[in-house]
């Protein structure tokens, strides 16, 4: 069955608590490759049939108002895998 | 006439009956309201309480902000009618796109509950005109996601509008930009903060003053000031 993934980032510029959590934490074991670490979410949309292009721009509709908030979050990516 | 004031349950509110008792002690009348349906019941005003709605999933308040009374919500909006949203209803308010800015993880990834201080920066406000503008106010704080943000342009629009409604002072307990606490919209009715007034309005249940243990009753101001708005408008 196809299934849609959104991906949701918080803001570039905006300070991400998680993220910055998790690097501090890489830091303390002495994991020093990762400069930063950043938290984002991840949907996956399911489908029952064929992703047409009305189905795909639900999607992108959904992901602009409901599963992010633009204030807070950018999408970044929406992609159908099967 | 009483003031009657509706108090919107959502599934994972914890200070909808804080909200009522509140509304009470003020001299109003509460009115139970339910997330789910469609009707006001004919309320003057609106409070939308503290809590975890639907246990902050997505975003804190964004899937109540989606709720079937939130259309009526926000119609009672756009025509004036007085709308305080505390904690999780301000988290709410910002998701119903009713108030700007967002809300997000505190900076130090904690819980914080402490009496916090807060200053008054707009008196101008249908919840806020029983104090006097540069006020200092100690009221309850307890919030995961209470960091207050905006871009910078919006931030310099609320400062030079004046939305901003309260500030932080002392201590900034969740990173909030520019130690917001609370904002308006433009019109003055819709009110957001994340500290919690209904906490503050009995002696010996509010937070401690210098005068005595629990005796403070700075949240008491934000009820009686809505009531005296609608008895004043319906006069």
């Amino acid at each position: 069955m196809p299934t849609i993934v959104v991906d949701v980032m918080p803001k570039a510029e905006l300070l991400d608590p998680q993220g910055k959590a998790v690097t501090g934490a890489l830091s303390r074991l002495g994991v020093d490759a990762f400069s930063a670490v950043r938290i984002g979410k991840r949907f996956e949309l399911t489908v029952e049939g064929e992703v047409d292009d009305e189905v795909l721009a639900t999607a992108r509709k959904v992901a602009d108002e409901i599963l992010s908030n633009s204030v807070i979050e950018d999408v970044v990516g929406i992609e159908v895998v099967e | 006439m009483t003031a009657r004031i509706g108090v919107i349950t959502f599934p994972g509110s914890l200070d909808d009956r804080d909200a009522q008792r509140a509304i009470r002690l003020a001299g109003g009348e509460p009115v139970a309201l339910w997330h789910g349906s469609h009707d006001l019941e004919g309320v003057d005003a609106l409070v939308l309480p503290g809590g975890f709605s639907y246990g902050d999933y997505l975003r804190a308040g964004a899937i109540a902000a989606l709720a079937p009374i939130m259309a009526e919500v926000k119609d009672a909006a756009a025509k004036g009618m007085p709308i305080l949203g505390i904690c999780n209803g301000f988290q709410m308010l910002v998701e119903a796109h009713l108030l700007p800015g967002g809300l997000i993880r505190n900076a130090h990834q904690q819980f914080i509950r402490r009496d916090q201080r807060l200053r008054v920066e707009n008196n101008d406000t249908a919840w806020t005109s029983d104090f006097a503008t540069g006020q200092e106010i100690i009221i309850p704080l307890k919030n995961a996601d209470g960091g207050y943000i905006a871009s910078e342009s919006e931030l310099d629009r609320l400062e030079g509008e004046g939305l901003v409604a309260f500030r932080y002072l002392g201590v900034n307990p969740n990173g909030s930009l520019r130690d917001i606490a609370g904002i308006t919209n433009e019109h003055g009715n819709v009110v957001g903060l994340m500290p919690h007034p209904e906490h503050a309005v009995e002696p010996g249940f509010g937070p401690d003053t210098p005068a005595a243990t629990r005796s403070g009753v700075d949240g008491l101001p934000f009820f009686t000031a809505a009531i005296a708005a609608v008895v004043g408008a319906a006069a």
